[in-house]
């Protein structure tokens, strides 16, 4: 099927080829009467013989050979030889088999298969391999292959390590070679084996293997990948932290006496925590963990005296997240005004919290904070919180000082547990700062893709080794153009680079107070009365993706509109949202939507201008929860109820999306999917929505 | 070469393989006449032109493929094994006839080849790959019968053939290969567990697959294929991620690899054609959202509606 030049055939092969045809098909139902009428005469199983080397990919020939072979072992005497004399005849066969086409599975397992029965020599399926992998040193049967024999001659990871470096020494381009070195790397250093621990000096050796290989030839993929490998290796830590935390460490929340909250970073925002008189904790770690629970975190605090259930904020069906979040119930509480509660949770004092690799959180970590009743409060006059959301500029005023922002953002927001964190290692920096030199080398001869891209990557990695110290991202300039650079330089991936550039841009506007300031403005919409209303104003920055959702967890109103967003994953961590602006991106489908469904207080949603509906592919399908993936039944009593005249293979991801939504605000126009029929739909699915489109709801 | 699809030839090309039985290609494909009967028919189902092709002859045929153990046969009279199985019951989910299998029997057969590892054979001779642990799961999904396995071990296994390069192979340490790659995460979407897939990385070492033709490799450093189309474009959907490359380049080189005379798609441009490379690069096109072809789903690797169907009606 492969590689065979397009063209009409000629009298002459058309007849040799149908004679050809005749005689295959012959020896097929030859082969096929033996098989089920269960003869293994010679005769027969020459028959098959000559099958397997033409149709080497037809299972059944080799089920039979299987069940031939078993017919003989069970007459055969018990001798050594005779069984010995049988296995081999088979490995003769696959070998022929094997010559023919080395890419047939059938004939690989067959051979597996009898060497397995643990009869035969071993020794001569190295020399077997090393012919096959000369012919074709890519050839993944043969590797995978020779995984099995050495497992079988328990032949040493150490000595299966120089193979792969002798391999790479005669040709560096070979993936295949880089990609076995890497797992063989990985079991040794895994085990701590003698001379492979510590991991700084190996590492040190494996850089220079594979810098021979890049900068060599820069273009060919081969080492790419590894060295990416290498450079995780050097920055990552295995164990799990906690990054940051709502509410942050040192924080005072102030409650008004409805119990709605601000302070601190959060603003009053329709009231929405009140209504449900539950306070939000949030817990975000380096990686997905399992394990929290009431007896891994603790909750310190006078007046509560209830467990407390935390719940991952993901859509799989691991129970594993990066992000873990709790609802404090303090509608029951009796708390006096202007009085301060201290709470503290406490994590990490005994074992249980696991990343998904298995590593252990082991930082014990305190955040301390305190509720604050407040008396100086103004019940809303009649109407007041009745008016429709506005996101023009008008209703926005910029924080100007920094003096005036102390109440809006404390350092410790934007990162807490600082002092928890492991030391970076100087080894780490040391050899991120060697391999920014070596790139920087490599950038000035020549102006090539990987040197920039892995430029781009030190460069970042870097400023987030450093960052745990002072939390500047001092390169992130230069990333930035570099991925400008990059996006030029590489069209057909341009998009990868933006979403890497979207990425470090947020990065560097989140990581200091002063930094994400000018994005801070108060919203004088709804009420002038209340100067706390704070929105982070991210729009118009070409936004393809979103991240640092971990320095953002205090924002209740946040406007992303007018960037090319597609997706909001990792927003579902953002627990306080109540108004969000999606509008004028480029959401093509519902499920885009999905991490939304984690969101408590959201009231208040615009996607209005972009592609729901257009597409016919939708690539969120199976990354946000749903029967497709058995992450979620569906509802089918709520549907029939709610929208039961509705198709539901038509409206099912809306359905999905918004049953477990309270909007009240919705604006969904300049979107394909909003037609007449669309808006009935949603007004049963939202019953609590005032406004749709703009327009009130009668 | 290029140009606009010529669905019309192509439907001849897919109708005419059929009746050719004698030609040496088509006997030297007889064992996987099965594969060849799903990958015919989707791409008929995707161009709006499966009601050419007569229902109860396929169904028919389909059951006397089926063994006495509950799995499919590539062809009549061949032994089963879980590639025929899955193609069998999407060709019947084709034409919505799932209902006339029984179905108990045909998921007992499945269960019966899952592995203490969680790993599943491809049939009672005890092959292990990973592609076997994606037939098992999208079969037995479409069948709504996946609480049969241990769902949890399954992902496990998966998950221990993950490489450095974010990429799956066969078994563990195999290297990483689109179709693989394909297979694992395609039943890490079906059993809701695409959050042990590293996005980021595996979309990357996806995204690079594409040449400067425009076409996808299946591995580092080999030539494009069509068929990588589908292995690669699906995987890059499924982890939303398929922005990374270029579309229209795409396009481009799948509508170069036609042969517009006669119909049919091949491998690369001016190779010979087949019914393989003729579903795989329709089937990228729908993912492509070409026009005038049906969405397919790039799990189940099945039309939108027939999944949805399947999923979404009581
Ligand atoms: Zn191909």
């Amino acid at each position: 099927m492969h590689g065979r030049p397009r063209k009409p055939l000629k009298q002459e092969d058309t007849a040799a080829l149908s004679a050809k045809a005749e005689h295959l098909r012959s020896l097929q139902s030859h082969f096929l009467a033996n098989h089920h009428n269960r003869v293994y005469t010679k005769e027969a199983l020459d028959v098959n013989a000559k099958l397997v080397e033409s149709n080497p990919e037809w299972q059944t020939c080799w089920n039979y050979r299987k069940l031939a072979v078993q017919h003989f072992l069970s007459a055969a005497s018990d001798s050594d030889s005779d069984v010995k004399s049988i296995l081999d005849q088979e490995l003769r066969v696959v070998e022929n088999a094997l010559r023919k086409n080395y890419k047939s599975y059938g004939a690989w397992h067959h051979r597996k298969w009898v060497l397995s029965k643990g009869h035969s020599s071993i020794d001569n399926e190295l020399r077997l391999l090393d012919a096959f992998q000369k012919q074709d040193p890519r050839n993944f049967h043969a590797w995978n292959y020779r995984r099995f024999v050495t497992a079988l001659m328990k032949r040493s990871d150490e000595d299966e390590l120089k193979y792969t470096e002798e391999v790479i020494g005669a040709n560096f381009s070979n993936y295949s070679a880089w990609h076995n070195r890497s797992i063989l790397l990985s079991n040794l250093l895994q085990r701590k084996a003698e001379g492979y621990f510590p991991k700084e000096n190996v590492l040190e050796e494996e850089y220079e293997l594979v810098h021979n290989a890049l900068f060599t030839d820069p273009d060919d993929q081969s080492g790419w990948f590894y060295h990416l490998w290498l450079i995780d290796q050097t920055v990552k830590t295995d164990a799990p932290l906690l990054v940051s935390s709502w509410p942050s460490h040192g924080s005072t929340i102030n409650l008004q006496r409805n119990k709605c909250l601000f302070g601190s970073g959060s603003s009053v925002l329709n009231c929405t925590l009140s209504n449900i008189g539950k306070f939000p904790v949030i817990l975000y770690f380096s990686q997905a963990v399992e394990g929290i629970n009431s007896s891994t975190v603790t909750v310190k605090s006078d007046v509560l005296n209830v467990d407390v259930v935390w719940k991952p904020l993901s859509t799989n069906n691991s129970n594993t997240s990066q992000v873990w979040v709790t609802y404090l119930n303090i509608g029951n509480m009796e708390l006096q005004l202007s009085k301060t509660y201290p709470l503290e949770i406490s994590l990490g004092h005994s074992q249980g919290i696991v990343s998904s690799s298995g590593y252990h959180f082991g930082h014990p970590t305190q955040i301390a904070f305190k509720l604050c009743i407040l008396t100086a409060h103004r019940e809303p006059a009649e109407g007041e919180g009745e008016k429709m959301t506005s996101w023009d500029d008008h209703h926005f005023r910029a924080v100007e000082h920094f003096q005036e922002s102390e109440s809006i953002l404390t350092t410790d927001q934007l990162t807490s547990e600082n002092d928890h964190n492991q030391p970076t290692s100087n080894w780490s920096v040391e050899t991120i700062v060697k391999e920014i030199a070596e790139f920087r080398d490599l950038l000035s001869e020549s102006d090539c893709k990987l040197g920039k891209l892995t430029l781009a990557r030190l460069l970042s990695a870097l400023d987030s080794l450093s960052s745990k110290h002072a939390k500047k991202m001092a390169h992130a300039d230069e990333v930035l153009q570099l991925y400008d650079d990059l996006m030029l330089l590489d069209p057909i991936h341009s998009l990868y680079y933006k979403d890497k550039r979207s990425l470090t841009l947020l990065h560097q506007i989140t990581s200091t107070r002063e930094s994400l300031l000018p994005y801070c403005h108060y919203y004088e919409g709804a009420t002038k009365t209340i100067a706390d209303y704070v929105c982070v104003r991210l729009q118009n920055l070409s936004l393809s993706r979103i991240g640092c959702a971990e320095n953002l967890l205090w924002v209740q109103m946040l406007d992303l509109s007018h960037n090319e967003l597609q997706s909001i994953e990792g927003l579902e961590a953002m627990q306080l949202l109540s108004c969000l602006n999606l509008s004028h991106n480029k959401f093509g489908s519902f499920t885009a939507l999905g991490p939304l469904r984690f969101l408590q207080s959201l009231k208040v949603l615009n996607i209005s201008n972009n592609e729901i509906g257009s597409h016919s592919i939708d690539t969120r399908r199976y990354l946000c929860s749903s029967p497709l993936s058995h992450t979620e039944e569906f509802a089918w009593d709520r549907f029939e109820i709610l929208a039961g005249s509705f198709n539901a293979t038509k409206f099912w991801e809306a359905f999905l999306i918004f049953d477990s939504l309270n909007l009240t605000e919705l604006d969904i126009k300049g979107n394909a999917v909003d037609d007449e029929n669309f808006k009935l739909f949603l007004v049963k699915v939202l019953p609590t929505l005032k406004w749709l489109d703009g327009g009130e709801l009668s | 070469m290029g140009g606009e699809l010529a669905t019309d030839k192509h439907v001849l090309y897919i109708l005419s393989v059929e009746k050719r039985k004698d030609d040496f290609e088509s006997v030297a494909m007889e064992h996987l006449r099965m594969n060849g009967a799903y990958w015919g028919l989707t791409a008929l189902d995707l161009m709006g032109k499966l009601d050419t092709v007569d229902v109860d002859e396929v169904v028919s045929w389909v059951l006397s493929c089926q063994h006495e153990s509950g799995g499919f046969g590539g062809n009549v009279g061949h032994d089963p094994h879980l590639l025929y199985t899955l193609s069998a019951v999407q060709v019947l989910a084709l034409f919505h006839k799932l209902d006339v299998i029984d179905v108990d029997k045909v998921t007992n057969y499945i269960v019966s080849l899952q592995n203490e590892d969680g790993s599943f054979s491809g049939d009672i001779w005890g092959e292990v790959d990973t592609r076997f642990s994606y037939i098992a799961i999208c079969c037995l999904s479409i069948l709504r019968r996946l609480d049969k396995i241990n769902v949890e071990k399954a992902v496990k296994y998966i998950i221990s053939c993950k490489n450095m390069d974010g990429g799956f192979g066969c078994t563990p340490g195999g290297e990483s290969h689109a179709g693989q790659i394909f297979c694992c995460v395609g039943a890490l979407a079906i059993t809701g567990s695409l959050d042990l897939v590293d996005k980021d990385l595996l979309g990357w070492w996806l995204c690079e697959r594409q040449v400067k033709s425009g076409g996808l490799n299946g591995r580092p450093e080999k030539l494009p294929d069509v068929c990588y189309s589908w292995w690669v474009l699906s995987s890059l959907i499924m982890i939303d991620r398929v922005h990374w490359i270029s579309k229209e380049k795409l396009v481009k080189f799948i509508l170069d690899c036609q042969d517009t005379e006669n119909g049919g798609i091949s491998d690369r441009p001016d190779d010979a054609v087949d019914v393989f490379h003729t579903y795989f690069g329709v089937a990228g096109l729908s993912l492509l959202e070409y026009p005038g072809l049906k969405p397919i789903d790039p799990a189940y690797a099945l039309p939108v509606d027939v999944v949805n169907q399947i999923f979404f009606s009581k």
